[in-house]
């Protein structure tokens, strides 16, 4: 079976599939000790708000989906599979997923609410 | 001439054998398996984000519940020991790929020494989850839970620390013991007692001016959980309706009693696909041992359990960020 060699949109290529496997284990590492890092140091500069969620939140969500794209992707070796039937296995996903946070989410933000701003006292 | 050359296509179509996505049967069904176990796993964690949106002012913060490392007995070390385990599964993921790698190849003696180290990677990693439920289940501190469900632990007033009930707890002389089926009603039951009664906790915590009480409620500014004075924590400890140690799938010590459910269900559905993974895994490498798969040809089959594993390790790194990190 073909593999495709290169990560990075092409900007690092490697000789062997084999040496694929150590170079992305090395990014998958280095993304996960950023992601302890940053979770034991706790940087006040990014625990202001944005978007309703702690920055250092979204920097980790963010670097969560980076690294299941480099698990799937040359892990599970989908860069090497049809283009279709990437597509097939990706887009349900994608557009299930945050569909279902976006209802649900944004239903227990406004519970949230009522239960702050209601004339019951949950807090005795 | 055309309609001749249809036939043959169908023939070719019809009789099998065939990969339209140039992926074989076996190999598609397993990744839309993966699909759908995706889908349940997402459904688990969007809806831990309800309960944790729902509550987002009190939700337990995770380095104050996991912070145990093995060893390192009363050390605070949050988030290391996950770390660990994330960095074993990543790298069991890593031998199956290279296993799979060496399938291709068709060098048995390689996928079979790196099965093991996958395999050997998968238990350990289900060894270590337990270890942190039995931390989890087991409690430190422990904690009282007032009649409207609110989790109160108790901290030291000078250094912030947390304390355990058996270092002020007082004992009071007391005949209640755990209620059996063969002593009195035996459609009754009770669970265990907790070691200290709602009264020895009272009575020590209001004998002790040095503690006070921490709350489940987050502070917006600081992010810390709210202590509240010593006047307030004597009037809250009166509040106080059970005694809390450690973690039931009823109520726990950190905080809101959905964190204990949601963590040792999803977790535990986590664990329970590495579990059956490395069943799998085992499998797979006895009949690579065999010789199954050079008879047959081709490897195929290590690279379908290969992405089952990989796709536990993906869901672990989601599980990772939701529970440990956010």
């Amino acid at each position: 079976m073909a593999h495709k060699l290169s990560i990075f949109r092409g900007l690092v290529t490697f000789k062997s599939n084999i040496q694929k496997i150590w170079g992305v284990l090395v990014f998958l590492s280095i993304v996960t000790a950023i992601e302890v890092a940053l979770g034991i140091i706790k940087p006040s500069v990014l625990l202001v708000p944005v978007l309703g969620m702690k920055g250092l939140n979204w920097i980790f969500i963010i670097l969560t989906l980076v690294k299941a794209y480099y698990i799937a992707w040359d892990f599970m070796h989908l860069r090497d599979e049809r283009r279709s039937f990437t597509s097939s296995i990706v887009l349900p996903l994608l557009i299930l997923i945050p569909y279902l946070m976006f209802i649900l989410l944004v239903e227990a933000d406004y519970i949230y609410d009522v239960m702050l701003d209601g004339f019951v006292s949950w807090n005795f | 001439m055309r309609a001749t050359t249809d036939i043959v296509e169908n023939e070719t179509v019809w009789s099998g054998g065939n990969k339209p996505l140039n992926a074989s049967y076996g190999k598609m069904m397993m990744w839309f398996f993966i699909v759908s176990d995706a889908l349940t796993f997402s459904g688990f964690l969007v809806a831990y984000g309800f309960s944790r949106f729902k509550n987002i002012d009190s939700w337990p913060i995770a380095d104050e519940v996991f912070y145990h490392f093995p060893f390192l007995h009363g050390i605070d070390a949050p988030m290391y020991y996950v770390a660990l385990m994330t960095f074993i599964l990543i790298f069991s993921s890593v031998t199956m790929v290279l296993a799979v790698d060496a399938g291709h190849k068709m060098e048995k003696t390689k996928v079979a020494i790196y099965m093991l180290l996958t395999i050997i990677g998968g238990a350990i990693f289900v060894g270590s989850q337990a270890w942190e439920w039995k931390n989890f289940i087991h409690g430190e501190y422990g904690a009282v839970e007032t009649r409207g469900g609110q989790i109160l632990q108790f901290v030291n007033n000078d250094s912030g620390e947390r304390v355990t009930l058996e270092s002020f707890a007082s004992t009071l002389p007391t005949d209640r013991s755990q209620h059996t089926g063969d002593e009195g009603l035996w459609f009754v039951s009770e669970s265990a007692l907790p070691t200290y009664s709602v009264a020895e906790v009272q009575e020590g915590f209001l004998a002790n001016p040095d503690l006070l009480i921490k709350t489940e409620m987050i502070d917006a500014v600081t992010g810390h959980k709210i202590v509240l004075d010593r006047e307030s924590s004597e009037l809250k400890i009166l509040q106080a309706m059970y005694v809390v140690e450690g973690a039931n799938l009823v109520r726990n010590e950190y905080g809101n009693r959905l964190f204990a459910d949601f963590f040792f269900f999803i977790t535990g559905f986590h664990g329970f696909h590495v579990f059956s993974g490395v069943v799998i895994n085992c499998i797979i490498f006895f009949n690579v041992l065999m010789g199954t798969y050079e008879r047959r040809g081709h490897y195929e089959m290590v690279e379908k359990v290969g992405l089952y594993w990989h796709f536990v390790d993906l869901v672990w790194v989601f599980v990772f960020t939701f529970f440990y990190l956010v």
